[in-house]
C-alpha cells in the first residue's frame, strides 16, 4: 500500500520542542540533542490523523505533510529537496 | 593576430583555438597581474553573444550539453542541465557568480579572478544571455575586489555587454560559499543558508529563479562559448573532459594553483607544486569536505569522479593537500572538525551541537584523552543528512574517512602514543573569530 | 450577600459577575498551561503535545465565558455600559477606567486568538510577535477585576482572584528562569580544546 503523505521537518525551524515525537514514535525519535530523525519520512494511511495533528501542534511551525497526488496507480514523484 | 599589429609584445602565443591543450584559463603570461581587456580579446577573440534569438541560446546551451562541462564548485552537477533548468523557467532570471571559496585552503578562484577576471565575467555574462537574464552578481572574495571591479569598469567603458554587471564583495566563514547563502547574503547581507524547497533555479533572488555557479565553471563556459564542444573535449577523459584548476597544499615544495586536464595521475599533480616536501601518508582530496586516502592508494590514479570513485573520494572544490608521514592525521582532522563545527551557520540543532560534540571527542582523541569511539560513530550516523545544507554531511564525510585511513593511529592514541612527530601544522585553519583573512 | 428579593434582571448582573470569575481563573490556567508547554517537563501522563492542546481548547472555551460575561452586562439595564464599550476601551459611560481595562484586556487577547487560529498562514516569527501581548492581556485582566468587581469582600472571591494571580506569577518566574538556563537558539560554541591554531594560508603561486 503506498503511502499518500510524506512527513518533512525543517531543521532551521525545529527547535526541539519533542511534542511530534510523541505523537508519532513509530516515525519519529529523537537525536541526541532532542531533535527529530524522521526514519521513515512515508506515512502509512494509518497515522496520516496523528501526524496531521502533530503538525498542527508544532509550535515552531518546522513539520509539514506533502501530499502526494495519486495517479491511477503509479504514485506521481512530487518534487522534495533535491540539491543540485 | 600579429603580435606587432596590436602593438602587445608580450603576447606572442597562439590563439587558443589552435591549440587544444593546456593552459587554458590560466596561461603564461610574462607579466603579473591581471590580463587587462585589450590583453584578454587579443588572446580569446570576442565572445559571441545570443541576445534575444532563443534559438540561437537553445544551441549555445546543446553546445555546453555536448561539451559535458560540469561545476567546479564541489558538486560537480552538469552545467548544461541548470542552464537548462533555470532558462525553461517563466519569470526573467538572475545570474549569480560564486567566487567566495570560503574554504581556507583553497585558492583556485582567488588566483583565477585576480588573473583572469574577463574570462570569469564572460562566462557570467554569456550565461546570463543564454538564459535570458539581463543582471549578473558577481560575489568575489575580498582580496579581488579591486581587481573585478577594474575589470568591470574596462567593460563598461567598453560597452562590452548587454547584461548588466554588479560587484559585490562575498562574505566571510565557511559556508557563506554555499549556494544558497550567497543568494541570501546578496539578497539580505545575510550569509546564511536558506530551506532548499523551493530550488533556486526556481525561486532565488527576489523570489526570480537564479543560476548560482561557481567562477571557474564560467571562465570554462566563457570559452565553449568561443570554441565549441570538441575544443573542450579534446583534453580530459570521455566521461569527464576538460581542464580543471587544483589547488596544491601541505607538505609539497611549492603549493599553489595550477591547471590540469581531469583524469592527470595525482603523483604527477603533486610534481607540478616540486613534489613533496616530506613523503607523504596521505592526501585529503576535494577540500575540507572532502576524503582522507592513503598515499600508496591513491599516487597512480587519476584525479577524476570515475578514478577516485574506488577510494571513495571525489575531485570535490579542487584541493588535494599531502599530509607528509611525520604528521599525525587524527590530529589534523580534530583541528579542521572544531574549525568546522565553530563555521556551522547555527541554525539546525543536530549542526550546531553534533558538529560540537564530535569535535570535542575527536580533541580527546587527538589529545591522548579518553574518548568514546562508538558514541562518536553514532553521533556521525545522527548529524549526517539532518541540516538544511549540507554543512554537517561535508563534516561526516571527512571524519569518516579519517577515522577509516588512521584506524591504526586511533590504535596507537589509545595507549597514549602519537606518531606525529612534526611541530607545526599542515591544514591552514582560520584564527578565531573563524574568518578567512 | 443581603437578604434583597432578587428581581429577573438581577440574574444578569450575577452572571455577569459570576462569569467574570470564572473566565479569570480560567484564563489564568491558559496562561500556565501555555508556559508549561514551552518550559514545564513533559511527564508520560501529561505529554506536551496534551498540555498544548488542553491550552489550545481551554483558551476556546474561555471565549465562551467572555461572550457570557460581557453580553450580560451590557444587556443588565442597571448599569449602561453600551455595546461599543465591548471593543473599544473607556466607551462606557458606568465606571469608564474599570470596564475600559477589560475592554482593552478582550482587545489584546482577541489579538493574541485571532493570530493563533490562523498561525499557519502567519509564520512563525509573527504569531510569536502577537502571542507576547499575553504577558500584557492578563495582567489588565486581573486589575480589571479588581477595579471593576464588586465582590472582593466575599473571603472566596478574594481566594480565587489573589490564587490565581499566584499562579500566574509563579508561571512567569518560570518562564524567565527557563530563557536564562536553555536559550530559545544554540548558544554559541565554546571554541574547545585548543589543537594549534596552524598556520596562515600560503602564498599561493600559478604556474
Amino acid at each position: 500500500m503506498t503511502a499518500r503523505a510524506r512527513l518533512e521537518v525543517d531543521p532551521i525551524a525545529c527547535d526541539a520542542r519533542g511534542l511530534c515525537a510523541e505523537l508519532l514514535p513509530e516515525l519519529v525519535t529523537l537525536d541526541d540533542w532532542g531533535y527529530p530523525i524522521v526514519h521513515d519520512h512515508d506515512v502509512p494511511a494509518g497515522l496520516e490523523g496523528l501526524a496531521a495533528e502533530a503538525v498542527r501542534l508544532c509550535p515552531t511551525l518546522a513539520l509539514r505533510l506533502e501530499r502526494r497526488r495519486v495517479v491511477r496507480s503509479q504514485p506521481v514523484a512530487h518534487s522534495s529537496a533535491g540539491r543540485p | 593576430m600579429n603580435a606587432a599589429s596590436t602593438g602587445l609584445s608580450e603576447l606572442t602565443y597562439p590563439a587558443l583555438r589552435d591549440s587544444v591543450g593546456l593552459p587554458r584559463l590560466l596561461p603564461d603570461r610574462a607579466a603579473g597581474g591581471p590580463a587587462t581587456y585589450f590583453e584578454h580579446l587579443a588572446r580569446h577573440g570576442q565572445l559571441p553573444g545570443c541576445g534575444r534569438d532563443l534559438r540561437r541560446r537553445r544551441q549555445l546551451i546543446e553546445t555546453v550539453e555536448q561539451a559535458g562541462l560540469t561545476g567546479r564548485g564541489g558538486a560537480g552537477f552538469p552545467t548544461a542541465k541548470k542552464l537548462a533548468a533555470v532558462a525553461a523557467e517563466r519569470r526573467r532570471p538572475f545570474v549569480i557568480a560564486n567566487g567566495t571559496e570560503g574554504e581556507p585552503a583553497s585558492a583556485k578562484d582567488k588566483v583565477l579572478m585576480a588573473r583572469e577576471p574577463h574570462l570569469v565575467l564572460d562566462g557570467a555574462v554569456v550565461a546570463a544571455e543564454m538564459i535570458g537574464a539581463r543582471r549578473a552578481v558577481i560575489v568575489v572574495h575580498q582580496a579581488v575586489r579591486e581587481i573585478v571591479d577594474a575589470a568591470a569598469a574596462e567593460r563598461r567603458s567598453a560597452a562590452a555587454d548587454r547584461v548588466q554587471i554588479e560587484i559585490v564583495t562575498a562574505a566571510d566563514g565557511f559556508v557563506a560559499g554555499e549556494a544558497s547563502a550567497v543568494v541570501h547574503w546578496v539578497a539580505d547581507s545575510v550569509a546564511t543558508p536558506t530551506r532548499t524547497p523551493p530550488r533556486l533555479s526556481e525561486r532565488g533572488l527576489d523570489d526570480r529563479p537564479t543560476l548560482v555557479q561557481n567562477v571557474e565553471t564560467l571562465a570554462h563556459l566563457a570559452l565553449i562559448a568561443r570554441h565549441g564542444a570538441p575544443w573542450f573535449r579534446g583534453i580530459g577523459t570521455l566521461a569527464e573532459p576538460g581542464s580543471t584548476l587544483v589547488t596544491l597544499t601541505g607538505a609539497v615544495r611549492r603549493p599553489g594553483v595550477h591547471e590540469v586536464e581531469i583524469g592527470m595521475p595525482l603523483a604527477a599533480m603533486l610534481d607540478l607544486a616540486g613534489g613533496a616536501s616530506a613523503p607523504p601518508a596521505a592526501l585529503l582530496i576535494g577540500g575540507y569536505f572532502g576524503t582522507w586516502v592513503e598515499w600508496d592508494a591513491v599516487a597512480g590514479l587519476p584525479f577524476s569522479v570515475a578514478g577516485l570513485a574506488s577510494l571513495g573520494a571525489r575531485p570535490g572544490a579542487g584541493l588535494v593537500a599531502a599530509l607528509p608521514i611525520d604528521a599525525c592525521g587524527l590530529v589534523e582532522t580534530a583541528r579542521v572538525t572544531r574549525y568546522l563545527a565553530q563555521e556551522s551557520a547555527g541554525q539546525c540543532g543536530p549542526c550546531v551541537f553534533g558538529l560540537d560534540s564530535i569535535a570535542c571527542e575527536l580533541g580527546a582523541l587527538a589529545g591522548g584523552r579518553d574518548f568514546d569511539l562508538s558514541k562518536l560513530r553514532r553521533w556521525l550516523g545522527q548529524v549526517d543528512g539532518r541540516g538544511a545544507c549540507n554543512h554537517p554531511d561535508g563534516v561526516v564525510r571527512m571524519v569518516r574517512s579519517a577515522l577509516d585511513l588512521f584506524s591504526p593511529e586511533i590504535d596507537q592514541h589509545t595507549m597514549g602514543w602519537c606518531s606525529g612527530t612534526r611541530a607545526s601544522s599542515v591544514l591552514p585553519v582560520p584564527p578565531r573569530p573563524g574568518r578567512s583573512p | 450577600m443581603s437578604a434583597a428579593v432578587a428581581t429577573g434582571t438581577q440574574y444578569l448582573w450575577f452572571i455577569s459577575r459570576g462569569s467574570g470569575l470564572v473566565l479569570l481563573a480560567l484564563l489564568s490556567l491558559v496562561f500556565v498551561l501555555g508556559v508549561a508547554t514551552r518550559t514545564g517537563s513533559a511527564t508520560r501522563r501529561w505529554p506536551r503535545f496534551a498540555v498544548a492542546e488542553l491550552h489550545r481548547t481551554l483558551s476556546l472555551f474561555a471565549v465562551a465565558f467572555l461572550g457570557l460575561h460581557v453580553v450580560t452586562a451590557i444587556l443588565d439595564p442597571f448599569v449602561s455600559i453600551g455595546w461599543a464599550a465591548t471593543a473599544v476601551p473607556f466607551m462606557s459611560p458606568y465606571r469608564t477606567a474599570a470596564i475600559g481595562l477589560g475592554t482593552l484586556a478582550v482587545d489584546l487577547g482577541a489579538a493574541v486568538l485571532l493570530t493563533s487560529l490562523v498561525r499557519r498562514r502567519l509564520g512563525h516569527r509573527v504569531w510569536r510577535a502577537v502571542h507576547w501581548l499575553a504577558y500584557l492581556a492578563l495582567p489588565v485582566a486581573f486589575i480589571h477585576a479588581i477595579r471593576a468587581g464588586t465582590d472582593l469582600g466575599v473571603w472566596w472571591v478574594a481566594a480565587l482572584i489573589w490564587g490565581s494571580a499566584a499562579a500566574v506569577l509563579t508561571a512567569v518566574l518560570a518562564r524567565l528562569l527557563s530563557t536564562a538556563r536553555n536559550p530559545a537558539a544554540p548558544t554559541a560554541l565554546e571554541p574547545g580544546p585548543r589543537i594549534d591554531a596552524g598556520p596562515k594560508p600560503q602564498e599561493v603561486h600559478s604556474r
